[in-house]
């Protein structure tokens, strides 16, 4: 997956968790929390779903990363850079 | 290993535990001992007619869009759209004290008005205790905190009946507890009664029953129906295997029973110590149905829901008799937003209950009373309502007995035991509990109590968190 891939990848699951919530406003740069109505049940989703999706585990440790758009993509793309972007 | 979880019970909280595991890949399976899905609210058709059971009205409305509520958070977690449950919303309810009158609709302004215009005196403390209510963390899941409400309510208000009818639908609506109210589950049912509000869903619970099964079924969760569960095997202190009454064996890393928690207790194998010494439940309701000829509000009724009590203090303990007939709930389902079709109306009923004194009366006697006590509540109603009974086409009634029979809470407890297990922990290593005696309370919270317990023991500990 390129960089814009795992943000593709990164927006499908957002758009799974938060349907009515318009993903094409999102900046990269400022919290997601702030941006989208997130809270922790949703912070878990979208844990779960990069589970279920890329067989990613992110330890607690790690959470901090996903705080930000381009804090996903730079954390999970090293992870996701041998793999597709399924449809 | 035959399944990663299984569920013991088909109700909310049990379909919504499966939703969210079976979202995530879990194999899951629940098991229900009755031949449809459904726990405390359910639904049973006589007569060509469906009616719901639990369900006077869905507490916690919230509008579309509305993320943080507890319906949103519901909504959100088990990936449905506001729309799927098609809720209608209530017109106006009453609290009604000799004397007294409250309204109250879905609109918090509303209730204010009302308390200012009624109890001129109390309005400012109960704006404070609105404050307190707000500030207050009813979701905190640890179970260390114990607060009861009344000495909370008393350092704001100062008339007792205003406190009743205070007390009244949120007693009637979810406490497991003789006159008191732990503080949490007040505030949970003062947010989800009066600050967000009733609602009921079109096509009542068969339709959301029937919406929740569909999912999990979609999502590779499996359902099975008429298993009664024997018993929990245990070993070391941790779950084993569920035996089915038929005698199957299976195996399972975790189990979330939603059955209750002595009741879960009491399931396991062997037994584990402890449970004899827990306070079990003891409150439990009769409920009378009473189809009409015409719509309720041709009759005068016109509330969607009253919460009424014929005498000055309401009194929310085990009746001495059969039944309490001095205090009670009438709920109106025509009295929604729902599209009226039959042109007949429904009025429903309710009042506190006895289950020790129903359970020992032989068959006849049993049928006997159970009209006696209908006619005595009726009576009772007639007091302050317009008489009905001239235009009633069928009728049925339910009783402690029956309570106990379809939910299998022990003395047909309707809202489960006073002291609730909010971490749904129990003494057994991957042995959990959900639903009513996890301690969110009515539907909305019921559904949220499977979600929580879900997320909780299974799926963030396969997160590594």
């Amino acid at each position: 997956m390129t960089v814009d891939e795992v943000r593709e990848a990164i927006l499908n699951i957002l758009s799974d968790i938060a349907p009515d919530e318009d993903m094409s406003s999102i900046r990269d740069e400022e919290n997601l929390r702030d941006q989208i109505d997130l809270d922790s049940m949703d912070f878990l989703d979208i844990v779960m779903e990069l589970r279920k999706r890329f067989n990613i585990e992110v330890p607690e440790k790690d959470y901090e990363h996903l705080a930000t758009m381009s804090g996903c993509v730079s954390y999970l793309q090293p992870l996701l850079k041998d793999r597709q972007l399924a449809s | 290993m035959d399944y990663d979880v299984i569920i013991i019970g088909s109700g909310l909280s049990g379909l919504a535990a499966g939703i969210r595991l079976a979202q995530f890949d879990t194999r899951v399976l629940i098991v229900e001992k009755h031949t449809v899905a459904g726990g405390l609210n359910s639904y049973y058709v006589r007569k060509n007619r469906t009616f719901d059971v639990g369900l006077h009205a869905m507490t916690n409305y919230s509008k579309k869009g509305d993320r943080s509520s507890p319906l949103g958070k519901l909504l959100k977690q088990l990936r449905f759209r506001h729309e799927d449950f098609r809720l209608r919303q209530q017109h106006q309810s009453e609290i009604r004290f000799p004397g007294h009158s409250l309204s109250f609709t879905n609109e918090f302004e509303f209730f204010e008005a009302e308390v200012a215009r009624q109890f001129p005196s109390q309005i400012d403390g109960f704006r404070k205790l609105v404050k307190i209510i707000e500030e207050f963390d009813e979701l905190n899941l640890d179970d260390r905190r114990s607060l009861p409400s009344r000495p909370v309510l008393e350092s704001c208000l100062s008339d007792p009946v205003f406190i009743d009818m205070l007390f009244c639908p949120l007693m009637f609506y979810g406490s497991a507890r003789e006159r008191e109210m732990d503080f949490y589950q007040f505030v949970i049912m003062f947010k989800s009664i009066f600050m967000q509000g009733l609602a009921k869903p079109e096509g009542g619970m068969k339709y959301i029953l029937d919406l929740m099964v569909e999912r999990y079924r979609k999502l590779g969760g499996e359902l099975r129906l008429g298993a009664e569960v024997a018993a929990i095997d245990t070993a070391g202190g941790e779950v084993k295997a569920v035996t089915l009454a038929g005698g199957e064996r299976l195996e399972v890393s975790k189990v979330i029973s939603s059955v209750g928690y002595v009741e879960t207790l009491l399931l396991t194998d062997p037994p584990c110590p402890g449970q004899e010494s827990l306070e079990r439940g003891q409150l439990s309701f009769m409920e009378s149905l009473f189809v009409l000829g015409s719509p309720a509000r041709d009759l005068g009724y016109d509330k969607s829901i009253v919460f009424f009590s014929t005498r000055l203090r309401f009194d929310y303990r085990v009746p001495e008799g059969l039944t309490d007939p001095a205090s009670g709930v009438l709920c109106c389902p025509d009295n929604f937003d729902l599209p009226q079709v039959s042109g007949e109306g429904l009025l429903r009923l309710t009042s506190l209950a006895n289950f020790a004194l129903w359970d020992r009366l032989p068959r006849r006697e049993y049928i006997q009373a159970k009209k006696e006590e209908r006619a005595r509540a009726l009576d009772s109603l007639l007091t302050f309502f317009p008489d009905f009974r001239d235009s009633v086409l069928f009728l049925d009634s339910f009783t402690p007995k029956t309570i106990k029979k379809y939910t299998g809470h022990l003395n047909g407890a309707v809202y489960g035991a006073p002291n609730k297990i909010k971490s749904g922990a129990t003494p057994i290593k991957n042995l959990y509990i959900c639903g009513t005696d996890q301690g969110f309370l009515g539907i909305v919270g019921a559904t949220l109590s499977g979600i929580t317990i879900a997320n909780l023991h299974v799926l963030k500990e396969w997160t590594g968190s």
